[in-house]
């Protein structure tokens, strides 16, 4: 039973982490590229981590899972904030059709 | 058997992955491509570990990690003031 939910619980991941990829081939700008990619992948990571812990239950092997799922859902978003802020500063253009762009606004007050 | 039908989802992602790095119009395009590259190379090793019963690849996997999180910061701090 619990081969059956942890498999299931991998294949969920491993479907975000290819619909990261294709937001990563698809999306128009580096901003839209940032978010799809990052995100799906860091909650698909996640997903495949929570699997192995479920089929393997509490031994070296999920605790060490448990600890590589903490340490990348920390550290995945900070890397990714950090490239968006180093791109919007070395002044990479934004999409044509996007709409706002407060960070700039608030730079230039 | 689930297994190798996670392996080839997990292929074509990283070829995905590996398009957007060359095809990239700016060099921000590529490092996030690489960034996302490597966390799906930290799935692979997961999943290899635990499918053929090689626990020391997740140790290796937590290291990967942690040396992606370091370009990446590394890379964004370049973007962001030059080689200073």
């Amino acid at each position: 039973m619990n081969n059956i939910i942890g498999y299931i619980i991998i294949g969920i991941g491993v479907l975000f982490n290819l619909f990261g990829c294709i937001g990563l081939l698809r999306m128009p700008d580096v901003y839209c590229r940032l978010q799809a990619a990052t995100k799906c992948v860091t909650l698909g990571i996640c997903f495949v981590l929570i699997g192995v812990v479920v089929i393997v239950g509490f031994n070296p092997l999920g605790v060490k899972a448990l600890i590589c799922m903490v340490f990348i859902l920390v550290t995945s978003p900070t890397g990714a904030h950090a490239l968006a802020r180093g791109a919007h500063k070395s002044g990479v253009k934004l999409w044509k059709k996007s709409v706002c762009d407060k960070y700039k606004d608030k730079e230039s007050k | 058997m689930f297994e190798y039908v996670f392996f080839s989802l997990i292929g074509l992602g990283i070829v995905l992955s590996a398009l957007r790095l060359i095809k990239g119009p700016t060099a921000p395009d590529r490092v996030v491509a690489l960034d996302t590259l490597s966390t799906i190379t930290t799935t692979l090793l997961v999943l290899l570990g635990f499918t053929f019963k090689r626990y020391i690849y997740l140790d290796v996997a937590l290291v990967y990690a942690l040396l992606t999180f370091i370009g990446a910061i590394v890379v964004a701090r370049i973007l962001e003031k030059g080689l200073k």
